[in-house]
């Protein structure tokens, strides 16, 4: 049931991707080029994901345990430090240069885009990097 | 004016739909840079591969019936393994992407979320800037 569940979320989350046509690299450029010729489309994509979530973080809060069991994540935490902002800018030029994050690399992947695989390689190899160079407090 | 914003906002739904399946139903969060290092490191290997097997899995058989849908990228190579390694470095050192702190994260107010989707919104604008108005673009 759990991993019935996660298969439905992580198929309708491409379709998502899809539809909104946040798989497109130009169009998250588009967006992100604000001197340019601006593309509004990713706050609508970002306000439409927002709006179902900040119901369902209600009802969770009302709620014991979720439907499949388990429990949910714990208050989020408040602590600011050099490791999340670095990572956070980090990630931005990497998603400024390419105009991949990583749900759409691997949607496009998913659809056969040779130019994702080769980013979705070096992204997981990025991803190993850290796993082996900063094995201290892994927030989740 | 043409109907690209209102596909914005279904797709947007069918994420934040998506994201409310996997934490009313197993009380994960959404977050695919997290799902990916869970994976990776196994320690969320049945769950994160489900997720990700319907995240790959439907474009495939999307691209498979009705065509892969168009996109536009750049094809130069450094620029692609460099973007790749730092958005993989830099999403875990941070402890999440778009969809775990951009969507997941700031629908609840997190305070870490907003910093950080703020922190990688604005790096990416000014990184876009310099690539595009000040290089002249790749």
């Amino acid at each position: 049931m759990r991993l019935l569940a996660a298969l439905a979320a992580g198929a309708l989350f491409g379709l998502g991707l899809i539809v909104s046509d946040m798989v497109n690299p130009a169009r998250v450029l588009g967006f992100l080029d604000i001197a340019g010729d601006w593309d509004p489309t990713l706050a609508f994509v970002l306000a439409g994901a927002l709006a179902p979530m900040a119901v369902v973080w209600r009802i969770a809060a009302g709620r014991a345990a979720p439907v499949c069991g388990g429990s949910f994540p714990g208050r989020p935490s408040t602590r600011l430090d050099g490791r999340l902002i670095g990572g956070a800018a980090l990630f931005g030029v990497g998603w400024g240069l390419v105009g991949f994050c990583p749900g759409p690399a691997l949607v496009a992947l998913g659809s056969g885009s040779l130019e994702a695989l080769t980013f979705s390689v070096a992204m997981l190899i990025g991803m190993l990097v850290y796993e082996f160079a900063a094995p201290a407090e892994k927030a989740a | 004016m043409n109907p690209d914003w209102i596909y914005g906002l279904i797709g947007g739904l069918l994420i934040g739909t998506a994201s409310a399946v996997l934490l009313l139903g197993n009380g994960r969060i959404a977050g695919i840079s997290g799902i990916l290092g869970g994976v990776l490191t196994g320690r969320n290997l049945p769950e994160g591969a489900a997720f990700l097997a319907g995240l790959i899995g439907l474009p495939a058989l999307y691209a498979l019936t009705l065509g892969a849908p168009a996109i536009a990228v750049t094809g130069w190579l450094p620029l692609l393994l460099a973007g790749g390694l730092l958005v993989g470095f830099g999403t875990r050192l941070g402890s999440g992407c778009t969809s775990g702190h951009g969507v997941c994260g700031m629908s609840r107010l997190s305070p870490r979320s907003l910093v950080a989707t703020g922190t990688f919104m604005a790096v990416a604008a000014v990184t876009v800037f310099l690539t595009r108005h000040v290089l002249g673009g790749f």
